[in-house]
């Protein structure tokens, strides 16, 4: 099936736009002046996406190479519905997090914001990059850039557990990918010639079943970033990151940018016959179901708030792999879906939590009795960010949920139609709490006094605005599922 | 028209030029010292210039007509005279030995001002000399006109060495030992070659070894040369004199000596097998492969354990220069294309990157006085623009794309798998993971550790600085040094994007016909 190419130097310019006001940020007098640059590309940036959209609906692609650095492979670009859907994800969720950044940093008047800002603009920059990749050398370069540029923000601290979570961070970041992803890509390269994306995959013909198990696996451990068990313990480590950087990074960009790899070289690098002939994917489906029911499990015994956000994405990370791995029509675009729809419930969440920090300084969920009365705003968010995650209506994480449910259904296997409703059970279970104390307590259980107020307004407009959109997108899911729908039926066929 | 003809005949003698120019001054600059003190250093530094633009010219004139060059010495035609010969390779390697030295002497003038105050003579005349030996040893297409030149280089690199810490002279000795059998391994195996053949001529030679591929008189002098090489090679177990002869000697010296010599060594090692013996001879008749490989996967692992283990950070720059040889030696014996592209690469890729490691191993020392990891503390925030380009150098050692050393990795990689020697790289991987924990441990310290409050400063330090509060203030090193370092540490990541350009228009030509 050939696509229509657009050449363009527009993903180009997406990419690199956030990198190019670096020395501005550096070289800012004042912090408004420094600000200023952020938010200037990140609105940039999200119209540039935005002007292809249309472009991409039409179901043309935009392609560009920047260097060749190899005979038939080069650094190059090429924006189809998938990457357009998380690009579109990830810019729009910057701009809102630039903002909640800006209140957040200052309310508490960290360190060092002017290199805060400065590798957030370069950890953005390599995110689109991973979603406007052409092929597997392109993404991952950028999956690389992306993994050292969040290195300083985990550790903005530089305390001793900072340190530590670094440390634990890199090895499983590093490590997988050195250890596992890049010798994967190198033999994938080896046996079929190429590494570019193809609508089949390229390892059909080419590569034995054992073979395909292998590396099949060696990328799902590899790009650690989606957090499949064992590869998962970062993540809750990395939590010591300021909030703005675990909301956006670690609920949105880094682990999605993980999530993404997978389904990507699953679908373009592997091919689906080849998932599905050689059994890889009912291997996979059993992992990604481990890895959500134990992730729940877990995340039901966490007291510290953002931990307890942590295992809930290692869960619902798994998701996308299982509708991947699914290879049903349903299941594909409920697995795509999840990845915009997660998002905007997850970035609510993490803001929230952040938000609570900066108002009260409170980490735990057992210390947040009645906080619901002195923050009201900010815990009705709370709430309908946990109602999408958990996938209730009206909230967009329920139409990725039913894209899946209805994927198992079509795919045929029960036992998995029970994952995805046990583990929506769990996570109804670690939420449920967390929004019940905080609003409904007697007035001796209380532990907040009167004074306690709202964070800041720069921290709750961003939090109430990705609230709204979570239930915007449950009315109007487009153009997510059309984005979706279109990647499938290019994946699938017809 | 008589600038014309002058211009071309110059143009036509630049092989003769970039060896005799830098020689010549070496000559010069000794005694000059005597009579001007700054004179040495502008001896110096023109030579290279002159050496470098030639170098440049070269590699032009290669690339663009795709023929070799054959310069007859003093017009004595071969096998008779001397000839150096310029193809793609050695134009290639000449562009890297005069960049290197160059942009090293720029940024160590300060340094080497300051340490060897009234010896400037000595030492400028040693850099230039060696810098003019390995340019001889790249060009030259006689087997025992290599052995003079390679002479010339060891003897001053011995003499640059020396002048280090109290412990350098030890570690000189231990060098010139080892470094004097591995000459003479190689000037009995020429010498073995001449009796078989008769001519000491390389492509002469070549054109023989084909006759008489069961003679076991040249088995015994490939074995012999290659042995000879390999110890100045520092490859497991014959490395012993590197270490101490890299992390003893003065920075300076190690910044010229450390990139060069095994790079260089490396270039020979490649002359000799594919110019010499025929790839034929090496990789078909010989089977060489294997050993060659295993040889190398032990060195990887050797050197990457070894590095982990030190606390110095020269000495663990030494361990890692040690597996990076492994990685060079075991792609070239790989013997397919991948592999040979791959080494080649790294010949350049190396030298880029062990170079930018010693300038910033210079800069710290300049800027704090000390030579240990724990006095990097709280760099990244007092010299920013350094550890900048110290990070880029580090990851590239680790192989993280898009810094230069993840592309030769990735043809070393390929070449591996398609040689189905999975135990190479399995050792590249091990390698790179390991270079990862060394260069994260350091940065680690630098990002963590808050600058530390007594730092024995030089006097070069204005006591302004020391007035003011530790943390926050940006203190960077004098501009003669930072300029060049960034220059190079940005040129590691523009080696990697325009690598596509330097296989397809370089390296592929040096691949001999009939290797895949």
């Amino acid at each position: 099936m050939s696509m229509e190419t657009v050449v363009s130097l527009k993903p180009v310019v997406a990419v690199l736009v956030s990198l190019a006001v670096i020395p501005g940020i550096i070289s800012s007098r004042t912090q408004n002046i420094r600000e200023t640059w952020t938010l200037v590309a990140a609105g940039i940036k999200l119209l540039i996406i935005i002007s292809m959209l249309p472009v991409i609906l039409d179901g043309k692609v935009v392609s560009f190479t920047l260097f060749q650095v190899f005979p038939d492979i080069g650094i190059s670009f090429r924006v189809d519905a998938f990457g357009m859907l998380f690009a579109l994800v990830a810019s729009s969720l910057w701009l809102v997090t630039s903002v909640y950044s800006i209140g957040y940093m200052r309310s508490l008047d960290e360190h060092s914001q002017t290199r805060y800002f400065s590798f957030f603009a370069a950890a953005i920059s390599a995110t689109i990059g991973v979603a406007f990749s052409a092929n597997l050398l392109t993404l991952y370069i950028f999956y690389e850039i992306l993994s050292l540029a969040t290195f300083p923000l985990v550790t903005h601290h530089q305390d001793k557990e900072a340190r530590s979570s670094g440390r634990k961070y890199l090895t499983y970041i590093l490590g997988g990918s050195i250890g596992f992803a890049l010798p994967a890509m190198l033999i994938t390269y080896h046996f079929t010639g190429t590494l570019d994306f193809a609508p089949h995959g390229v390892m059909a013909g080419h590569i034995n079943s054992g073979l395909a198990l292998m590396l099949s696996m060696m990328f799902l451990f590899g790009f650690a970033k989606v957090g499949i068990m064992p590869m998962h313990s970062w993540l809750p480590a990395a939590m010591v990151a300021p909030t703005p950087v675990s909301a956006l990074l670690h609920a949105v960009a880094v682990v999605k940018v993980g999530a993404f790899s997978v389904v990507r070289v699953f679908t373009g690098i592997v091919g689906t016959s080849v998932l599905a002939d050689f059994n890889i994917s009912a291997i996979v489906c059993v992992i990604a179901s481990f890895t959500i029911i134990v992730a729940s499990l877990i995340a039901l015994s966490q007291d510290e708030l953002k931990r307890r956000l942590a295992f809930s994405t290692i869960g619902q990370l798994s998701y996308i792999v299982l509708g991947v791995a699914l290879l049903s029509k349903s299941g594909m675009t409920g697995g795509m879906l999840h990845i915009a729809m997660h998002a905007f419930g997850k970035i609510t969440l993490f803001f929230c939590a952040g938000a609570i920090f900066c108002a009260t300084g409170v980490k735990y969920i057992s210390q947040m009795k009645g906080i619901g009365r002195r923050m009201p705003i900010t815990m009705t968010a709370f709430f309908v960010g946990s109602l999408s995650v958990v996938g209730f209506p009206p909230c967009g994480g329920f139409i990725s949920k039913w894209y899946l449910v209805l994927g198992t259904i079509e795919s045929g296997s029960l036992a998995l139609l029970f994952v995805l409703l046990g583990s929506s059970f769990l996570n109804a279970a670690y939420f449920f709490p967390v929004f019940y104390n905080a609003f409904f307590c007697s007035k001796d259980q209380m532990l907040f006094e009167d004074k306690v107020e709202e964070a800041p307004l720069w921290c709750v407009v961003p939090l109430v605005i990705t609230a709204s959109i979570s239930v915007l997108l449950f009315f109007y899911p487009q153009p997510f599922l059309k984005l979706a729908s279109l990647a499938v039926s290019i994946i699938m066929g017809g | 028209m008589i600038f014309f003809d002058r211009a071309s005949n110059l143009l036509s003698d630049l092989p003769a030029i970039v060896v005799t120019v830098p020689l010549l001054a070496a000559l010069i600059a000794s005694g000059a010292g005597w009579i001007n003190r700054k004179a040495p250093f502008i001896i110096a530094i023109a030579s290279l210039f002159v050496s470098f633009i030639s170098s440049i010219l070269l590699l032009l004139q290669v690339t663009s007509t795709g023929v070799v060059i054959e310069y007859r010495m003093a017009g004595w035609a071969a096998p008779i005279g001397i000839v150096y010969i310029i193809d793609h390779l050695t134009a290639l390697v000449l562009v890297l030995i005069s960049s290197v030295s160059l942009i090293n002497l720029i940024a160590s003038k300060r340094r080497i001002d300051d340490q060897f105050r009234n010896k400037e003579g000595a030492f400028y005349s040693l850099y230039v000399l060696f810098t003019a030996g390995l340019i001889g040893m790249t060009t030259t297409g006689d087997a025992f006109n290599l052995y003079v030149l390679l002479e010339i280089a060891s003897l001053s690199g011995y003499a640059l060495i020396g002048l280090g810490s109290n412990r350098a002279p030890l570690a000189t000795l231990n060098y010139l030992f080892l470094g004097t059998i591995g000459a003479t391994f190689y000037l009995l195996g020429v010498g073995y070659l001449y009796i078989a053949t008769g001519s000491l001529n390389m492509a002469d030679i070549a054109s023989i070894i084909p006759k008489m591929m069961n003679s076991s008189m040249i088995l015994f002098a490939f074995i012999i040369c290659l042995t000879g090489l390999l110890v100045k090679l520092a490859i497991f177990p014959v490395h012993g004199w590197l270490p101490g002869a890299y992390s003893e000697s003065a920075t300076v010296a190690a910044s010229l000596v450390a990139p060069l010599t095994t790079k260089v060594t490396i270039y020979i090692m490649i002359r000799l097998c594919l110019s010499v013996f025929t790839p034929q001879y090496t990789f078909q008749h010989l089977e060489t492969t294997d050993v060659m490989v295993w040889l190398s996967v032990i060195t990887i692992v050797f050197g990457a354990i070894s590095a982990l283990s030190q606390k110095d950070y020269k000495k663990m720059l030494s361990y890692i220069i040690i597996a990076e040889v492994g990685y060079m030696v075991g792609g070239f014996f790989l013997g397919n294309k991948m592999g040979i592209s791959g080494a080649i690469l790294h010949i350049v890729n190396d030298a880029a990157m062990t170079l930018a490691l010693f300038m910033v191993a210079g800069i710290f020392l300049w800027k704090t006085g000390e030579d240990s990891r724990e006095s990097l503390k709280g760099m990244f925030g007092k010299m920013p623009f350094t550890m900048a380009g110290f990070t880029l150098a580090g990851l590239s050692v680790v192989g993280v794309p898009p810094t230069c050393g993840f592309f030769s990795k990735w043809y070393l990689i390929l070449g591996g798998i398609s040689a189905g020697q999975y135990g190479f790289v399995a050792a590249l991987i091990f390698s790179s993971l390991v270079n990862a924990v060394l260069f994260f441990r350091i940065f680690e310290i630098a990002h963590f550790e808050p600058f530390k409050e007594q730092h024995p400063h030089n006097d070069h330090c204005d006591e302004q600085h020391q007035a003011k509060s530790h943390n926050e203030i940006i203190k960077e090193a004098p501009l003669d040094m930072l300029i060049p370092f960034i220059a190079v540490s940005l040129l590691l990541v523009l080696l990697g994007l325009y690598s596509g350009a330097i296989v397809n228009n370089i390296i592929h030509f040096v691949i001999p016909k009939g290797i895949i």
